[in-house]
């Protein structure tokens, strides 16, 4: 009845869409990095003068997205935490994988640096410190990857952050801009990827405070959702937008990006280990 | 830190990028409100005029569901319409429809508990005079709710505030995208989500602004149209 219902509502609502019969588009479910930095801006009409295919972007944490295309409710995938992505792939919900890009994440903290970290490139160091302090940390606990990377480094740390924790690690559950709007309100520290920290405008009291370790690598991948798991992919036109993302063109449009003249991708599609 | 642009600058300049999302909010709130109408004034009148065993505890269901969490409706649509699910073969989520479908489960309680408590007090002042006329069914249902049409665009008014105010059902089932599902509410918690709250807050005037409008010109169509009617 409800099912029923919800049909007649969609079919007439469809009628005052007309946006939904012109079909050459592809749903890519990506992280908030990507997004709010405002990378998408700014390379998908490149893409779309290039091909007539409009991307429409569906930005979650890359846990989230990953179930997006598990579900087959996204096309392509384009997330970053190589762990996962492998996983999704030897699931057999990924065709292949392919580097696109990296930046690096930095850990963001408040001017007045209550566990004395300034300074460091050390990020274990850093995060011992801020454990060992008790400073107030800001962690995303969404499954994202900057929330993946986290929990990566306070284990290369020694630190069980399940068990370890106390009232000075707070799991907000939110995007990294939510998660930077509450570590500025709060002077917190927090692990940021370095394009939304740049695109980010209510910073507040907040700085880099750690930057260039190279455990702060972070490495961007796309991945076609296998039309074999999910007959409604659009496999053509979902692969033609990852071969421009590697292409001379579109590895070029990224680089080109920059917000305030800072780069805030750097592509390594050529790079085969990344 | 560069400068924010100020929303108001953004509308005044008629932004094609804001005003298609004032747009789409608009559309999608309004169909929603308009297939919540047309099930939920029927299914409210006709509960207040039946009675059978039960009856109480529909009535207490559908009051109850006026508080229906957005976030709760949004992810049952979204079960409903992923390709993993039921109605996946449709590939209506992440667009449009699907946010329709969303606010349409949210509203349509709303219109009916309201209706059914409306139409329940004309019976009342009307029961005796319908009952000796010996009219059918139908015909008491049509007839009280051209009665209470007045009372009827409020309780529609109210729907379509509730629609038009939420984003955590239609930011699950449409996905946000730019340019094809992001709202005045989506765009709202995406503006703040970068950090940029002079754009968010603005947005959220703007949709005040707008819902006041709507219910600024309803209130008029309604007093013309009464004082036409006598």
């Amino acid at each position: 009845m409800l099912a029923r219902r919800l049909l007649i509502a969609a079919a007439a609502a469809m009628l005052s869409f007309p946006a939904l019969a012109q079909d050459k588009s592809i749903v890519v479910a990506s992280t908030t990095s990507t997004q709010d930095s405002g990378l998408f801006g700014y390379i998908l009409p490149l893409f779309k003068n290039a091909t007539g295919i409009s991307v429409r972007v569906v930005a979650q944490g890359t846990g989230q997205a990953l179930d997006t295309g598990r579900r087959g409710d996204a096309d392509v995938v384009f997330v970053h935490a190589k762990s996962a992505e492998e996983k999704f792939l030897s699931e057999g919900f990924g065709v292949k994988r392919f580097p696109v890009m990296y930046n690096d994440f930095i850990l963001i903290g408040p001017k007045s640096d209550p566990a004395g970290v300034k300074g460091t490139k050390d990020i274990v160091k850093a995060l011992t410190a801020i454990k060992d302090k008790g400073a107030s940390f800001i962690s995303r606990g969404d499954r994202s990857g900057t929330n993946i990377a986290e929990i990566k480094l306070w284990t290369i740390a020694g630190i069980d952050i399940g068990k370890d924790r106390g009232p000075w690690y707070k799991e907000v559950g939110q995007g990294m801009g939510a998660a930077l709007n509450i570590a500025s309100a709060s002077n917190s520290y927090v692990l940021s990827d370095r394009g939304t920290w740049l695109s980010f405008k209510n910073r507040g009291d907040l700085e880099i405070v750690v930057e260039g370790d190279k455990r702060l690598f972070n490495q961007y991948g796309v991945m076609l959702v296998n039309p074999a798991k999910h007959p409604t992919v659009k496999a053509k036109l979902g692969q033609q937008f990852i071969d421009w993302l590697i292409s001379p063109e579109g590895q070029a449009a990224i680089a080109d990006y920059k917000v305030n003249g800072e780069q805030l991708f750097y592509p390594n599609a050529h790079d085969r280990g990344a | 830190m560069e400068p924010t642009v100020s929303a108001f600058q953004l509308l005044l300049a008629g932004d094609p990028a804001l005003l298609a999302v004032v747009r789409l909010s608009l559309i999608v709130s309004m169909s929603a409100v308009g297939v919540a109408t047309l099930i939920g004034v029927p299914v409210g009148a006709s509960l207040a005029l039946t009675h059978f065993p039960g009856r109480t505890v529909v009535v207490v269901v559908f009051n109850a569901l006026m508080g229906l969490p957005p976030v709760v409706a949004g992810l049952a649509v979204f079960l409903l319409l992923s390709r993993s699910g039921p109605l996946g073969s449709l590939g209506l989520l992440f667009t449009p429809p699907a946010m329709v479908c969303a606010q349409v489960v949210l509203v349509t309680p709303i219109i009916a508990a309201l209706t059914r408590q409306t139409i329940e007090d004309l019976w009342e002042e009307y029961c005796d005079e319908l009952t000796a006329m010996n009219v059918g069914m139908v015909r008491r249902v049509g007839t009280l709710i051209w009665d209470g049409r007045f009372s009827l665009i409020t309780i529609v008014l109210a729907g379509f505030g509730r629609a038009a105010a939420e984003v955590g059902a239609i930011i699950i089932v449409g996905g946000n995208i730019e340019g094809f599902t992001r709202t005045m509410t989506t765009a709202i918690a995406l503006e703040t989500s970068k950090g940029d709250l002079p754009l968010a807050i603005g947005l959220g005037v703007i949709l005040i602004a707008i819902v006041v409008l709507v219910n600024a010109l309803a209130w008029t169509v309604g007093r013309a149209a009464q004082r036409y009617a006598g």
